[in-house]
C-alpha cells in the first residue's frame, strides 16, 4: 500500500479477520512452507513473539497458521511482514473458505456413531458369545434382556445416517443403498425385541449392531476422503483478488472488498498484481500475462485505453484502471455460468454403488418376500415363517456392498496422493475408469505455462551475478525464470549500486562505474533484430559499451509429457489439444508430441462444444487443462484433471489435481482408476458370491444369529482385504 | 453365576471409559493434525497448545 494505514482505516486485511473475544481478533493465514518441525518452531516463535498476539498454532496437515491478537496494540499486517522477513510467505483465508476447509461435521458425526456403534457392538458380541456357547435358562434371557439394553439405543444413535438418507430418497419415489439396509437394521432390532419379550433361543441384536458398526467403516471412509480433498482444494482456492485499491476523485485510496466496487471507479493495480476487474486502463503502460485467462502464452502490452480482464496478471509497471465490469457483468461471471450450465452432466453421474442398489434392494426383497409365502404354504404359522423371512433381510443386508465401493477407493486415492495426485471424490475414480478420449489444454498443461531459458545461459560468470542481482528486483516472469537458472547454475548475486526499475523496459543499474542493463533487447541496446512475435521472450543483458547478450525464452514441454503422450496413445486413447493460443504454437506443440488432432484460438464455449460434439460421438472425454478458460471445459467433460498450478477456476472444476510438474501423472491416474474398477467389480462378486451361499440357508431358516454373525463378519473382512490389495496390484 | 452380577457391570463400565474417553479426544481437537503432532515431539522448547 502507498501509505501504512492506521488502525482504524480499513485494511485489506479487514475482509478476512474474525472477532474472537473482546478487543481480541483471529485471522487464519495459509503458510505453504511449512515443511518441518524446524518451520513450526520459527513460525509460531516469531508470531508469538509479536507484542499483543495472544496465541499463535500451526496446524502442519493443512499448512495454516490460526493467529490472535489484541486488536489495540497491532496492525494485522505486520503478522504477514514477520512471516516474510523469515522467509514465509502467507496468505489470508476468507472466512467464508476457511470452513470449507475445516473437517465437515458430517464427518465428525460419523466418527462418534462409529465409536458408540463399535463399543455396543463388542460387549453385545461378547454376550452373544456366552449365549452361543451355551448359557440358557434364566441366564440367557439375562444376556437377551442386558444386549438390548445396550443394542436398542446404540442403533437408534448410530444408525441414523442411514435411516436419513433411506427417507430422503423414498420420498422422492427413488431408492438408494440405505433403503435395504435401513429395513435390515430395523426388521433385526423390532424382531430380536420381540423375541427377548417371549424368552424364545434367539435374538439378533448382535448383527443388528455389528451390521451398522461395518457400514458405518465403509461411510466414514468415503466422508473422510470427501474432506481431505476438500480441504486440498480449499487451500489452493485463494489466488484470485478479494479486494481492490480504488481512488477516489480527490486523490485519496481505499481498499474495498471486491463486492463495493462499482462500474467507473478507478482502481490501483501494482506491478505484480493479478486485476481485480475487468476495465480501460486510464494511465500506466505495462505487460499482462493473460495465460491464465485465454492460454495465450505471450505477454500482451498494454497503453492507456487497452481493454483488461479481471484474474489477468499484471507485469511490469503501476496501472490504473477505470471498472467497466465488476460482479454479473465480468468475463469471470460468464466462464462462471458456463461452468454451472456445463455441470449439469456430471450431477447426473450415479454412482455404482446405487446402480447397484436398484437391482439389489428389489431382489432381497422380493426374496424375503417368497420365503415368508413358501413357509406359510408349506404350513409352518406365521410367526416362523416372519422370523425366517426377516432372517433371510438380515444376511442379505448388504454389508460387504456398502464396503465393497468406499474401501477400494479410498485405498486408491491414498495411493494416488502418495504420487501426488488428489482426487476430489471417489465418482471421479468411477468416471475416470470409463474415460477413451483425452482432451489436453496446450498452454501451462502440456506446457510449463511459463517461460524458461532456452539451452544454456550465454553469460560469463561476472555477468550472470550482475544479472541475478537485477532479475531478482523484478517480478516480471522472465526476470524470474532468469533468476531462477542463474541460482541453479550456482550463481550468487552481486551487490550493485541502486537498481532502477524502467517500467514497461527493464532494470538499470551503476555497478563500477558502468551501467548495467536487463530488460527488452531494443531498450538494453541489442543490435540483433527479433521477430516481432518472439521479442517478448527475450530478455538483452548489457553491460557499460560492450554489446548486449540476447537471452532467449520458450515454454517448454512439461517434464513426462512425451513419454506420457506416448503411453497414452499406445493404450488407445483418442488425443486431441484444444488451445486459446495461436495455430502456428499449437501445430509446433503438438508435432512434437505426435497428436494429430488439434485446434488452436478456442474461446471456452468453443471448448465446451467440443467437448459436447465428442459425448454426442458416444465417447467419454477426460479434460486435462488448468486454465480459467478451460474451467467450463473442464466441467463439462467426462471426468477431468488439472495441474495445481492452475487458476482457481480450473482446480475447482476439475475431479483431480496433480501436484508436481510431470505430466506422467495423467497415465498414472488412469491405470490406477482402471485398477481401482476391476477391484470394485471383484468385491460386488464377492459380496454377491456371498449372498448366493448364504440366501439358501437363511430361507431353509438355517441361519441362527451365530451364523449371520460369522458370515456377514467375514464377508465385510475379505472385501476390504480385496481393497488393500490393490496397493500391490496397482503398483 | 453371582460372579456375573460384578463382572458384567464391570465390563461395560470399562468399555462406556474407553468410549467416553475417544469421544472426548475427538471433540477437543486431537485429531485435527495428526502430522503435526508428529513433528512437534522434535521441538523440545513446545510451550503447550495456545501459549
Amino acid at each position: 500500500m502507498a501509505t501504512h494505514a492506521p488502525v482504524s482505516q480499513p485494511s485489506p486485511l479487514d475482509l478476512f479477520t474474525a472477532d474472537a473475544a473482546p478487543g481480541v481478533k483471529c485471522l487464519d493465514l495459509h503458510v505453504p512452507a511449512i515443511h518441518c518441525a524446524g518451520c513450526i518452531r520459527k513460525v509460531e516463535g516469531a508470531v508469538r513473539a509479536l507484542p499483543g498476539v495472544t496465541g499463535a498454532r500451526v496446524n502442519f496437515t493443512t499448512r495454516r497458521l490460526a493467529v490472535e491478537w489484541e486488536t489495540a496494540r497491532l496492525d494485522p499486517a505486520s503478522i504477514i511482514e514477520t512471516l516474510a522477513s523469515n522467509g514465509f510467505e502467507s496468505r489470508p483465508f476468507n472466512a467464508a473458505d476457511a470452513a470449507a476447509g475445516k473437517e465437515d461435521p458430517a464427518s465428525r458425526a460419523l466418527i462418534k456413531a462409529l465409536a458408540v456403534s463399535g463399543f455396543a457392538a463388542m460387549n453385545v458380541m461378547l454376550l452373544s458369545v456366552s449365549v452361543w456357547s451355551g448359557a440358557d435358562g434364566a441366564t440367557r434371557d439375562l444376556f437377551h434382556l442386558i444386549s438390548a439394553v445396550i443394542a436398542i439405543p446404540a442403533i437408534a444413535y448410530s444408525a441414523r445416517p442411514f435411516f436419513v438418507s433411506a427417507l430422503g430418497v423414498l420420498r422422492h419415489g427413488r431408492t438408494n443403498m440405505d433403503v435395504p439396509i435401513s429395513i435390515g437394521i430395523l426388521l433385526a432390532t423390532l424382531m430380536s425385541f420381540v423375541e427377548m419379550l417371549r424368552g424364545a433361543d434367539h435374538v439378533w441384536f448382535d448383527a443388528a449392531i455389528t451390521l451398522t458398526f461395518f457400514l458405518l467403516v465403509g461411510r466414514t471412509l468415503d466422508s473422510l476422503m470427501r474432506d481431505r480433498a476438500r480441504a486440498g482444494v480449499a487451500q489452493l482456492l485463494k489466488q484470485s483478488a478479494r479486494g481492490a485499491l480504488t481512488l477516489a476523485p480527490d486523490g485519496s485510496t481505499e481498499y474495498r472488498a471486491i463486492e463495493s466496487v462499482a462500474p467507473n471507479m478507478r482502481v490501483l493495480v501494482a506491478a505484480g498484481e493479478r486485476l481485480p476487474v475487468d476495465g480501460i486502463v486510464e494511465s500506466g503502460s505495462s505487460s499482462i500475462d493473460r495465460s491464465l485467462i485465454t492460454g495465450e502464452s505471450l505477454p500482451e502490452p498494454v497503453k492507456p485505453g487497452a481493454h483488461v480482464l479481471a484474474g489477468t496478471l499484471n507485469l511490469d509497471a503501476p496501472l490504473t484502471i477505470r471498472t467497466t465490469a465488476v460482479g454479473e457483468g465480468s468475463f469471470l461471471a460468464d466462464i462462471i455460468r458456463l461452468m454451472e450450465a456445463a455441470e449439469g452432466g456430471r450431477a447426473r453421474y450415479v454412482r455404482i454403488a446405487d446402480r447397484a442398489a436398484r437391482l439389489y434392494a428389489p431382489a432381497v426383497h422380493l426374496a424375503a418376500l417368497f420365503t415368508a409365502l413358501f413357509w406359510l404354504a408349506s404350513g409352518a404359522g406365521w410367526h416362523q415363517s416372519l422370523v425366517i423371512a426377516i432372517a433371510v433381510l438380515i444376511i442379505t443386508c448388504p454389508c460387504a456392498l456398502g464396503l465393497a465401493v468406499p474401501a477400494v477407493q479410498v485405498t486408491a486415492a491414498g495411493m494416488l496422493l502418495r504420487r501426488g495426485i488428489l482426487v476430489k471424490d471417489g465418482s471421479a475414480l468411477e468416471r475416470l475408469a470409463e474415460v477413451d478420449s483425452i482432451i489436453f489444454d496446450k498452454t501451462g498443461t502440456l506446457t510449463m505455462g511459463r517461460p524458461l531459458p532456452v539451452g544454456a545461459l550465454p553469460l560469463s560468470p561476472e555477468d550472470l551475478r550482475l544479472a541475478l542481482a537485477l532479475a531478482l528486483r523484478s517480478t516480471h516472469p522472465l526476470s524470474r525464470a532468469l533468476a531462477a537458472a542463474a541460482r541453479a547454475a550456482g550463481a550468487t548475486a552481486a551487490s550493485v549500486g541502486p537498481i532502477r526499475e524502467v517500467p514497461g523496459l527493464g532494470l538499470e543499474a551503476d555497478h563500477e562505474g558502468e551501467l548495467v542493463r536487463l530488460g527488452r533487447p531494443d531498450w538494453a541496446g541489442s543490435t540483433e533484430s527479433a521477430a516481432a512475435d518472439t521479442s517478448l521472450l527475450q530478455l538483452a543483458f548489457r553491460k557499460g559499451n560492450a554489446p548486449a547478450t540476447l537471452i532467449h525464452f520458450a515454454d517448454p514441454l512439461r517434464p513426462g509429457a512425451e513419454a506420457a503422450i506416448r503411453t497414452l496413445i499406445s493404450r488407445g486413447y483418442q488425443l486431441r489439444i484444444l488451445s486459446g493460443d495461436r495455430p502456428e504454437a499449437v501445430a509446433h506443440v503438438a508435432g512434437q508430441l505426435g497428436i494429430t488432432h488439434w485446434l488452436a484460438a478456442c474461446s471456452p464455449a468453443d471448448k465446451v462444444a467440443a467437448v459436447a460434439a465428442l459425448k454426442a460421438e458416444g465417447l467419454k472425454p477426460l479434460v486435462v487443462g488448468d486454465g480459467l478458460n478451460d474451467a467450463p471445459a473442464l466441467a463439462a467433460g467426462h471426468a477431468s484433471i488439472a495441474p495445481s498450478s492452475a487458476s482457481d477456476a480450473g482446480q475447482t472444476a476439475a475431479d483431480l489435481l496433480f501436484l508436481g510438474d510431470s505430466l506422467e501423472a495423467v497415465p498414472a491416474a488412469l491405470r490406477v482408476a482402471a485398477k481401482t474398477d476391476t477391484h470394485v467389480k471383484q468385491n460386488f462378486i464377492l459380496a454377491i458370491g456371498y449372498n448366493l451361499l448364504a440366501v439358501p440357508i437363511a430361507m431353509a431358516g438355517l441361519a441362527t444369529p451365530l451364523i449371520a454373525a460369522v458370515a456377514m463378519s467375514s464377508s465385510s473382512i475379505i472385501v476390504v482385504a480385496n481393497a488393500l490389495r490393490l496397493r500391490w496390484s496397482a503398483r | 453365576m453371582t460372579s456375573l452380577a460384578f463382572l458384567i457391570p464391570i465390563a461395560l463400565a470399562a468399555g462406556l471409559i474407553g468410549l467416553i474417553a475417544f469421544l472426548w479426544s475427538v471433540r477437543s481437537g486431537q485429531y485435527e493434525d495428526l502430522d503435526g503432532a508428529a513433528h512437534r515431539i522434535l521441538n523440545d522448547d513446545e510451550e503447550g497448545p495456545g501459549a
